[in-house]
């Protein structure tokens, strides 16, 4: 496929993830925004636009909440823009600022992602009441949890998993965040503590599932020949690809999801990856719930279908393993700050595929990686491949 | 951007308003203000239009008769656009009592409709194939001024004007008032369009109301705005009533626009503004050739 022109990412930062930020949603914007300019010593004035990601309205309780945010995330007097996917809007971000650069319209976007989830009282979880169809579905009281349930019970259904494959996930994740410093709930747990936790809907346990969180995350992106001048190193987002499958999630396939495999080939074709399983050194998929890992990663077509809990039991998953799957921690580690936890997952690319991720590096330098988030109606894939 | 890029030949575009089932437009406005400095005033949209009004009044030197002119004349326009729901031959008599927010009236503000619109993208070689009356994007841009009322300006519409420019460079436009032949232009309230022809360098600072006056912006003026009516004419569509702007020009650019068509066109602008309380706004600059 002929684009305009390569687009790198340059500079990345992020704030911690916490549980109840002291910060406004604009500090929080603010603070994500400088560390990524100083990253790569740039300075608002060298943006030429900037792409800002960020989830419900709801959380915050500002309509609009993007011409909310716009100063914080130093868009004042620039073109600017919002993209708003739900939980894929993570991915979406970079995907959506990678179109300012690979047109030819601007040399320079800054891409922010921010959320702040903890505003909305008692709880966030109230903010997806009304996502669902209000003559279908709404009158069944549907909350995110339940249809995560029904999905986990179908793929281990469909593939005779024990909850126990699953549950490593939770465990090798939050381990894995331990080496990361802002991750929220970084724990050593061991497999017995996420299936002694409460159950929430069967089989979804309190410890299956990411926390609510307050943060944001920011990356730099530049044209070739500015990115070259910018940095020795730039990671360049060589694809981008998204999907969408049908709204009602009665219609879809619960064990399987399409719409990540498309948004997946949609990137590799881009990219020029034609065996996924053998060129992708290592993935960032979406970890909400410990099974969407999984699920993702079959999406991502990284594995076979059903293939995915038996390599993370074999440890292949693992950071030392063949195919390091959320070397950063993933949303389970980290913490989900909805669109800020995608674009977590770009940086985590960026700082791996520079070497530059300390602790949490992965070995045998890695030079191509997948990051994927997933989200609206749970039924939209974002994936970017990014190479050093 | 996605088809520039090279990623696809053909993406349509869909925007729509279902404003109907909102109750009650004013405690949605108030959730778009800041939580912590302004949403504890307990303004509302109208009222920050008046103060915007006001303020622009005063700058420019227009007056409120100046406003009922562009209504008067929009909803003159639309008499002849099958589509607007609001259109009407009167002439203002008195000021009346229908003063909402001083200067602003119930006639300055665009009424708010349901409605959906969509438009077919296509690349060079997609577009020829598809059909031989195209119209080309020669440019496009938009931008954001301060979110809080506190620290943006009033008296002019600095958005739209740094939008214009971005898309002028583009489309390689030095010279508005020449240039481009008629525009389409947000009116949410009436005030606004006067505002957003300035930013669209159509008239000078200031001048707008000098201009109308002479009626070079009718539809049968030199530079007709808004020829299909506006929002105030066609009922304002939220968000999606930029896309309309967009359409309105694609139909005059084809020689599609019936009654309303303005003879000889050949390149116009559209102007679309996120309204109350943002100051977000965006251009694009079309032509037949």
């Amino acid at each position: 496929m002929f684009v305009k022109k390569r687009v790198a990412v340059v500079g990345a930062g992020m704030t911690k993830f916490v549980r109840r930020a002291q910060e406004t949603g604009k500090e929080l914007a603010f603070e994500a925004a400088r560390q990524a300019l100083d990253s790569c010593n740039m300075r608002i004035q060298d943006i030429e636009s900037v792409a800002l990601g960020t989830a419900p309205d709801a959380f915050d309780g500002v309509h609009m909440k993007g011409e909310y945010l716009l100063d914080g995330a130093g868009a004042w007097r620039k073109p600017y823009s919002r993209n708003y996917v739900g939980g894929g809007t993570g991915v979406f971000s970079p995907i959506h600022g990678w179109f300012h650069v690979a047109s030819g319209l601007y040399d320079t976007c800054l891409v922010v992602a921010e959320e702040k989830m903890s505003s909305c009282l008692p709880h966030p979880q109230a903010a997806f009441l009304t996502i669902f169809d209000n003559m279908i579905e709404r009158p069944l009281s549907p909350n995110l949890i339940w249809i995560f349930a029904l999905e986990m019970q179908r793929y281990m259904h469909r593939y005779n998993i024990p909850k126990e494959q699953i549950a490593q996930v939770a465990v090798k994740n939050k381990r894995n965040a331990l080496d990361h410093p802002s991750a929220q709930i970084a724990k050593a747990v061991t497999l017995q503590d996420i299936l002694n936790s409460e159950v929430l809907a069967w089989p979804v346990q309190r410890l299956d599932i990411s926390p609510v969180s307050d943060g944001a995350c920011a990356i730099i992106l530049a044209s070739e020949d500015v990115a070259r001048r910018i940095t020795d190193s730039p990671v360049w987002i060589d694809g981008v690809g998204w999907n969408l499958d049908t709204t009602y999630w009665t219609n879809r396939d619960l064990y399987f999801p399409r719409y990540v495999a498309n948004a997946a080939r949609m990137a590799y074709g881009m990219a020029g990856i034609s065996n996924p399983r053998k060129q992708i050194d290592f993935a960032e998929p979406y970890d909400p719930f410990d099974y969407k890992e999984l699920h993702h990663m079959e999406g991502l077509l990284l594995c076979r279908k059903g293939e995915a809990p038996k390599l993370t039991m074999e440890g292949v998953t693992e950071r030392d393993g063949k195919l390091p799957i959320c070397p950063s921690g993933g949303l389970l580690g980290v913490g989900n700050p909805i669109a800020a936890a995608g674009l977590m997952k770009v940086c985590e690319l960026f700082w791996q595929l520079r070497g530059e991720a300390g602790k949490r590096q992965v070995a045998g330098d890695p030079r191509t990686a997948v990051a994927q988030a997933w989200g609206d109606l749970m039924q939209i894939g974002t994936v970017v491949v990014m190479r050093a | 951007m996605q088809i520039l890029a090279g990623l696809f030949d053909i993406v349509a575009v869909e925007a729509h308003s279902k404003v109907s089932d909102i109750v009650d437009m004013s405690p949605v406005y108030d959730l778009a203000l800041d939580p912590i400095y302004t949403r504890p005033l307990g303004l509302n949209a109208n009222f920050i239009a008046g103060l915007e009004m006001n303020r622009y009044l005063y700058a420019s030197g227009a007056t409120s008769q100046d406003c009922k002119r562009v209504v008067e004349k929009n909803r003159k326009n639309a008499l002849s656009n099958e589509l607007a729901i609001n259109s009407a031959n009167f002439e203002f008599k008195s000021d009346g009592p229908d003063s909402i927010s001083y200067p602003l009236t119930r006639n300055d503000v665009a009424p708010l409709v349901d409605g959906a619109a969509v438009v077919v993208l296509a690349a060079e070689d997609a577009a020829k194939s598809l059909r031989e009356d195209q119209a080309w994007i020669k440019g496009a841009g938009w931008a954001s001024d301060s979110p809080t009322l506190e620290t943006r300006d009033w008296d002019k519409a600095t958005y739209a004007e740094l939008a214009s420019k971005q898309a002028y460079r583009q489309a390689k436009i030095h010279d508005p008032t020449r240039e481009i032949q008629f525009a389409e232009v947000d009116d949410t309230y009436s005030y606004k369009e006067l505002q957003h022809a300035e930013a669209l360098g159509l008239a000078g600072k200031s001048r707008a109301h000098q201009i109308l006056d002479q009626g070079v912006f009718d539809l049968g003026g030199r530079l007709p705005i808004n020829p299909s009516g506006g929002s105030i004419g066609m009922g304002h569509t939220l968000e999606m009533s930029g896309l309309v702007r967009v359409i309105e020009l694609v139909k005059q650019l084809r020689g599609d626009a019936g009654k309303h068509q303005v003879q000889g066109v050949q390149t116009g602008a559209a102007l679309a503004w996120r309204g109350v309380p943002t100051a977000s706004g965006a251009v694009v600059v079309l032509s037949n050739r």
